[in-house]
């Protein structure tokens, strides 16, 4: 009993100090933000590796999204004789949920998990202790351009993943299936907001954006330095990033489209 | 060298695909488009009822898209909504006795104001008062009044 009692204890602090670890890389992390600014190569590098190679899947897999969101809607509204608002249903599912969180998804899967493999595998063959001997803060090197490439990647990941996806309702609505296309846009502009929809997305991909870079890079960080710690590390990356999303996007649109 | 320059050339065109697309939902996928009209005037109409009626609610002629729904107010007086309606400056030459309806689009679709021009000289001008309004139709009601007619019908048998 006694036993058990201290298991439980034992994981509750380890628990609370991985949290504790985690908010003061956050906080190191953004101090770092300025160093970063006055050295935007390295910056660039990071773009590079997080956004631009998750292009082709965001763009894939949002012009699929987007025709199965076609397809399952003009089914649906064919029943009540309301196709016309087939560009509303896809454009409003994209801008507010499905842009977001299939992006961030994808992103914790594609990028996230990269970054972690990349960060425990420094830190297993103790390349960040070795910067630090050089006096080099390896969080101001290494971490933060990570961090704010990932950040700044993921809304336009969103915005880019959002954009194909009513290419590919069109696509499919327009296209193959028949739907006017004057009806298809006119009733999507007269019913998206920019403000009540657009901006809420591209708030709720930044929110998503800085959460997931932050998990990834506090698990690479925080990896045990073996190969199993690593992949163990990987692996509660992409987990622990999906559900962060999933979460956090409850509440944000709880926040966001709650009230009316 | 050439290696850092590809890198930064693919960088540009992620940034710019990016930006792009942000722009092309603002621009075409959202009602960005049309906000642009925010120079006109401001005119008041009282209903009864106004429905379902929202702020930025399409305010028409002739079927035609001429202003917005600005403001939804409520006067303790007379216990009416006070329906503010922002009418392009483009379409400042309806007259004084223009009047206001509040109809649906569709069976089940969204309710707008639908503006009937009169026939007077005066032009309607920024703070002037719609006096001819119909209130909305609200489908309860009637099915009452129907219903209510119906069953008054069959007393007369």
């Amino acid at each position: 009993m006694l036993d058990w009692l201290q298991q439980l204890g034992r994981s509750g602090l380890s628990f609370f100090e991985r949290l504790g670890r985690a908010h003061i890389l956050f906080y190191y992390m953004l101090l770092g933000i300025p160093s970063v600014l006055v050295r935007p190569r390295l910056l660039l590098q990071q773009i590079f590796s997080v956004g631009v190679l998750s292009l082709l899947i965001i763009l894939v897999s949002g012009f699929f999204v987007g025709m199965v969101l076609g397809l399952q809607g003009y089914n649906l509204l064919k029943d009540y004789g309301t196709e016309s608002a087939l560009g509303t249903m896809v454009a409003l599912t994209l801008v507010r949920e499905l842009g977001p969180v299939v992006t961030a998804l994808l992103f914790a899967g594609r990028a996230g998990s990269a970054l972690t493999a990349e960060i425990g595998l420094m830190k297993a063959t103790e390349q960040l202790s070795g910067m630090e001997m050089m006096a080099v803060d390896p969080i101001k090197r290494v971490l933060t351009p990570r961090f704010v490439a990932g950040f700044l990647s993921m809304p336009l990941l969103a915005a880019i993943f959002s954009a194909v996806g009513v290419m590919g309702g069109y696509f499919v609505g327009v296209g193959l299936l028949g739907v006017d296309e004057g009806a298809y846009w006119a009733n999507m502009q007269a019913n998206v907001d920019l403000q009540e929809d657009i901006y809420n997305g591209v708030i709720k991909s930044l929110v998503f954006g800085v959460v997931v870079t932050w998990i990834a890079i506090f698990e690479g960080n925080d990896a045990v330095p073996t190969s199993e710690g690593v992949s163990r590390a990987t692996t509660r990356t992409v987990v622990h990033g999906s559900l962060a999303v999933l979460g956090l996007d409850f509440i944000l649109t709880a926040l966001m489209f709650g009230e009316d | 060298m050439m290696q850092s320059r590809s890198v930064e050339i693919w960088v540009g065109l992620f940034v710019a695909a990016g930006l792009a697309a942000l722009f092309m939902l603002a621009m075409q996928v959202s009602n960005l488009s049309m906000l642009g009209d925010d120079a006109g005037y401001d005119v008041t109409a009282r209903f009864e009822n106004i429905g379902s009626l929202k702020i930025r609610s399409p305010v028409t002629m002739a079927g035609v898209r001429v202003g917005r729904v600005s403001n939804i107010g409520f006067d303790p007086q007379t216990f009416e909504g006070v329906v503010t309606l922002h009418i392009s400056s483009n379409y400042d030459q309806l007259p004084a006795d223009t009047s206001a309806n509040i109809f649906t689009a569709g069976l089940l679709g969204e309710q707008y104001v639908g503006l009937e021009p009169g026939g007077e000289e005066e032009m309607l001008e920024q703070g002037s008062e719609i006096m001819l309004t119909q209130s909305a139709l609200v489908l309860e009601q009637l099915i009452g009044q129907f219903l209510f007619s119906k069953a008054s019908e069959g007393d007369d048998k």
